[in-house]
């Protein structure tokens, strides 16, 4: 049995989840990576992507992010994600209306690296809707 | 000396005002309750925010290279300030206060021969400031359509003052919102954002720790700094709404017992006024009579 630490996911406007947990999977903006107990220090950013979070009392759920960043301690893991909600609540319509928001902010962007940046996003965000279980 | 009848109307009036008071302060009630709740859910990601923050930029104080909202532009000349109030009045002195302490800074400013730009939130300050400083404000966002705050709504007001910061358009850039404090006290609070300031005592014990950064410190730093802005004025204005519906409902609750006090005034003078007709009546019937 895996040991078990402290898990956070906050988007600004609630604390979504706050539990014990054995193994998380964070889609960093480097690749995903699975965060266990007694992880070094590490301050990431994230993704859009989907978080994997395997509770110490078994079972596993799932959320769906819209970047954000994590900061990782042996003790504990925090996730502030900018938006997050549950695997089950995400739908084509969400997606569809993040990646048109998206978009307009690219043909609006001020600077080329800010448009890189951002196009980036939406490659991982497109990327991520064809890649969801839509029933 | 008003008539039996005004008297009467005029307590009937009085009356209905009452009665549409005490429904604003239910309605004000009810809604301050959602809007504190609001702010409490925010608040734990706004302090992990600060925390970190405030460990990466204790770090990278020192560092030439720090982004620009971090350290500042270098310069101290142009001001931005945000002005935040609410979509409506009938709330005390919710919104003059806000707008008086934002008025004082901005006069101030002028005196020292700093260049002030404004930028608008809410209907009401934007209508009030256009009177004195319709020069300086510079853009202007409401509220009016949006029925529940989102993060998404601060995060529009952010772009914007981050475009315009990134035009080089000002040097500082603080905040202007009531602070909830009970709902009889919101106290009105300037809080500089840009650059960025943060609590002290933030810092918690891991600051002490190694941290390995992914991408680097610097890239890490430079993303995280852009959205605490959007999360400080999100923060602003979720306080800001509670205050307002905690203002709103002292007033009415006020204004209901200022009604009640003048209906009892009202109901007095019409029963005196009543008693002396009935009186003079009186006397009319037995002076007829003893004159027969």
């Amino acid at each position: 049995m895996a040991d078990s630490f402290e898990f956070e996911l906050v988007s600004p406007e609630r604390l979504l989840l706050s539990e014990k947990v054995t193994e998380v999977v964070i889609p960093a903006t480097l690749g995903e990576m699975t965060v266990m107990a007694k992880h070094a220090p590490t301050m990431t950013t994230i993704k859009p992507g989907v978080v994997t979070v395997k509770l110490a009392s078994g079972g596993v759920k799932k959320y769906v992010v819209f970047g954000g960043f994590a900061d990782i301690l042996p003790t504990g893991c925090t996730l502030l994600a900018e938006s997050a909600v549950p695997q089950e609540e995400a739908n084509r319509d969400l997606f569809q209306r993040r990646i048109d928001a998206l978009r307009q902010d690219i043909s609006d962007a001020p600077t080329d690296e800010h448009r890189t940046r951002l196009e980036h996003m939406l490659g991982d965000l497109t990327h991520l809707n064809h890649a969801m279980p839509h029933e | 000396m008003p008539s039996l009848k005004d008297l009467k109307n005029r307590i009937a009036s009085v009356k209905a005002t009452q009665k549409i008071t005490k429904a604003m302060k239910m309605v004000a009630a009810a809604k301050l309750r959602r809007a504190q709740e609001a702010a409490e859910a925010a608040r734990p990601y706004a302090e992990r925010m600060n925390r970190v923050l405030a460990s990466l930029s204790a770090a990278n104080a020192e560092n030439a290279e720090a982004p620009l909202l971090l350290k500042g532009t270098g310069r101290n000349q142009t001001h931005l300030l945000i002005v935040a109030t609410g979509e409506r009045g009938l709330a005390g002195g919710f919104n003059s206060s806000i707008i008086r302490l934002a008025r004082d800074h901005a006069l101030k400013l002028i005196a020292e021969g700093k260049t002030v730009k404004i930028l608008t939130v809410g209907r009401k300050g934007n209508d009030i400031l256009r009177r004195t400083f319709r020069e300086n404000i510079v853009d202007y966002v409401t509220f009016r359509e949006v029925k529940q705050l989102g993060f998404v709504n601060a995060n529009d007001v952010a772009q914007k003052v981050l475009a315009l910061f990134n035009a080089g358009e000002f040097d500082v850039a603080t905040l202007f919102f009531a602070r909830f404090q009970s709902v009889i006290s919101q106290i009105a609070t300037a809080q500089q954002i840009i650059p960025a300031k943060f609590e002290q005592g933030a810092q918690a014990g891991s600051a002490d720790a190694l941290y390995e950064y992914e991408p680097s410190e610097q890239e890490i730093l430079e993303d995280l700094l852009p959205r605490n802005i959007a999360v400080q004025i999100f923060r602003a204005l979720l306080e800001n709404n509670a205050s307002f519906y905690g203002a709103q409902m002292s007033a009415m609750d006020n204004a209901t017992r200022n009604a009640g006090e003048m209906i009892n005034k009202l109901t007095l003078s019409y029963n005196r006024q009543r008693q002396a007709q009935i009186t003079k009546e009186l006397i009319e019937i037995i002076s007829g009579a003893e004159a027969l």
